[in-house]
């Protein structure tokens, strides 16, 4: 039973980190009906930045992750600007190779500046574990798992409420109807992608923490897929309850059927999943489905 | 005889056949000839280092007219080609090796193993499209290559299996060249194979698939034969290209099909031109030289930068990123369309107004 619970303690918090990856994904999708394959690049240079900053220049933790935040949504602009603006229109394919030529190039840099070597951020948080009824949890655990709450109410309340979160909302929507209601579309996009990148940071930041960094912290940016497809692509309660079911689901896959198969079903068991979701429910839990007309 | 170099300023076609033919013209058919010539000829010049070149070129054009078939001429996207070239690989490796077959039997079947399974993960694209199908065969190069590395018993796992060349009687085709002409000769049927299926009724289906699905299937067309079909026809060429692949490095193991070699083939198709069998094969040859070039490149200027042959590898990564998107934003219509756009330049050249 401790076992269990210990295995579902890690998945929420490993699911906690997915909901927000996926967030940024499912922003983007919904904005300009783009599949971002980079995104897991994006996580791995926020997270490689703020490492930098707090070891090699010896900036206290906040600040090295405020100016990350800044660098990264400067990222956001930038790619934005460079790179989606042109194939706006574009069919789908060459959106999705756009995203993953993208990702292969700021991985290419990634690999120039950083080298391959796994590093690990110096400790922030104590090292003493929490009991909670027999549950041993490490107070990164419990931090990041507090940090994503917080973003994701943030999120959430952002959108619902504020100017632009609304405008965000109309163009993911209709675009020509936002546009012709006066809405800046190409801001939109542009902060769109800015606020994706700003996500996907803080979750390399805070995988970083939890597990170091190197090169291979990219895929999450495809363990997100899973996600995004059980919650639903355009739906970002849905990126929120699908992170942490497949967060869930993985962890006690890894930990129960793993020993069977010898290992590795861990990464795999979520593509599992999509088959399954594929098959039954394409458009996921909560995603709209199209009507489709000639 | 009129010379075949000179461009014709026009070319009116008075008769469906004409439109349909393979070679448009006379001149078109005597250089195409003189092309596939020149490709038999050229093994008695180069070196082995170069045929060996050449060898991957042609290998990497008969998988990429494959995805393309799929992906340029039905409009179904794969991300799983990786891993379909591991079961093309893998089968002639257990054919071959575990059960004694001779490799001109286990090729084909090879390849209609991968066209089964291709079919199998084509079968979600009835209700599936686009991005989603992106992701489903996503899902299906992750399955597959976990199945190759777990099935120890049979796959060898992690470790691999050895292969042998192919051998006609008692010669084997142990030289660069040998094995360079099997591959083109296979190369050469797969661009017939596929031009002509294109003259077809399956492969104006596949057009029709490609361009609005729904309107396909108002029209007539069994939407889940055709897609179905069009995996399975890819699914078989990329099989195929595995197989040689596997017989040519004479190793399988599951890290040289991941998720690296799918994107490479998609960038090859894209580079190359959707939907263009010209496109593939150039677009192949492209992205197959294209490290080759940067190695190059970098060693001539190692003595400046010491620096980059340690960071060659993440700078091949970079170049290979920069290209797909340089391709996308300022010529998505890829090689092909460059090399039309010459031709077109040439047809009323030194007046071209």
């Amino acid at each position: 039973m401790t076992f269990f619970l210990q295995m579902l303690v890690s998945g929420i918090v490993v699911g906690s980190i997915y909901a927000l990856v996926a967030l940024g994904f499912v922003l983007i999708y919904k904005a300009s009906d783009a599949l971002n394959l980079a995104n897991g690049e994006f996580v791995l240079i926020g997270s490689y930045i703020c490492l930098t900053l707090v070891t090699a220049l010896q900036l206290p933790f906040l600040v090295a992750l405020l100016i990350t935040l800044g660098v990264c949504a400067v990222l956001g602009l930038m790619v934005e600007r460079v790179v989606l603006r042109p194939l706006l229109n574009a069919p789908t394919i060459s959106i999705i190779m756009a995203t993953i030529g993208l990702g292969n190039l700021l991985a290419g840099l990634v690999h120039m500046v950083w080298g391959h070597q796994t590093r690990v951020y110096p400790n922030l948080f104590p090292d003493t574990p929490v009991t909670f009824g027999g549950v041993l949890i490490t107070p990164v655990y419990l931090w990041s798992f507090i940090i994503v709450m917080l973003l994701l109410i943030v999120f959430t309340v952002f959108f619902k409420y504020s100017k632009m979160g609304v405008a965000m909302r109309a163009v993911a929507d209709d675009l020509q109807a936002a546009a012709s209601m006066g809405i800046n579309v190409k801001r939109v996009f542009a902060i769109t992608w800015a606020i994706a990148c700003i996500v996907a940071a803080v979750g390399g930041v805070l995988l970083g923490n939890i597990n170091g960094v190197n090169a291979t912290m990219s895929v999450i940016g495809l363990t997100v897929l899973p996600v995004v497809i059980l919650g639903g692509l355009d739906s970002i309660p849905g990126a929120i309850v699908g992170g942490f079911i497949i967060g869930i689901l993985q962890s006690i896959a890894g930990g129960y059927l793993d020993p069977l198969v010898g290992g590795g079903l861990k990464e795999v068991f979520p593509f599992f999943i999509v088959i399954l979701i594929l098959m039954f429910k394409p458009y996921g839990l909560f995603g709209k489905g199209g009507m489709e007309r000639v | 005889m009129k010379n075949p170099f000179v461009m014709e300023c026009g070319n009116y076609k008075t008769r469906y056949d004409k439109d349909m033919a393979i070679f448009s013209t006379k001149r078109v058919k005597v250089r195409m000839l003189t092309l596939t010539l020149l490709a038999f000829l050229f093994p008695l010049l180069a070196d082995s280092y170069i045929i060996g070149l050449a060898t991957l070129c042609a290998i990497a054009s008969i998988g990429a007219i494959g995805l393309n078939i799929l992906t340029g001429f039905t409009g179904q996207i794969s991300i799983g080609v990786g891993a379909f070239l591991g079961v093309g690989g893998y089968t002639s490796a257990i054919l071959t090796s575990t059960l004694g077959w001779s490799f001109w039997i286990a090729l084909p079947v090879a390849g209609i193993v991968t066209a089964s399974v291709g079919a199998l993960f084509g079968i979600p694209s009835l209700r599936l499209k686009g991005l989603y199908l992106a992701i489903a065969t996503l899902a299906a190069q992750f399955i597959i290559l976990f199945v190759i590395s777990r099935w120890t018993g049979v796959t060898g796992g992690t470790s691999g299996m050895v292969l042998q060349r192919p051998s006609i009687g008692s010669f084997s085709l142990m030289s660069a060249s040998s094995y360079y002409y099997l591959c083109l000769m296979i190369l050469l049927f797969t661009i017939v194979y596929s031009l002509n299926i294109f003259r077809s009724r399956t492969g104006r289906a596949f057009l029709a698939v490609r361009d609005r699905d729904v309107a396909a299937q108002i029209m007539g067309i069994n939407l889940f034969t055709y897609k179905v079909l069009s995996f399975a026809i890819s699914s078989f060429f990329v099989g195929v290209a595995g197989a040689l692949l596997a017989h040519y490095t004479m190793i399988v193991s599951p890290e040289l099909y991941s998720i690296t070699v799918s994107i490479q083939y998609l960038a090859m198709i894209l580079v190359g031109g959707l939907g263009s069998i010209l496109g593939a094969v150039l677009g192949a040859i492209f992205i197959t030289l294209l490290p080759v070039g940067l190695g190059m490149f970098v060693d001539q200027f190692a003595v400046y930068m010491p620096d980059m042959q340690n960071t060659l590898a993440a700078f091949q990564e970079l170049a290979f990123g920069a290209a797909i998107i340089l391709f996308l934003i300022f010529e998505p219509g890829g090689l092909a369309h460059i090399w039309s756009n010459i031709k077109n330049y040439f047809k009323l050249w030194p007046f071209s107004y």
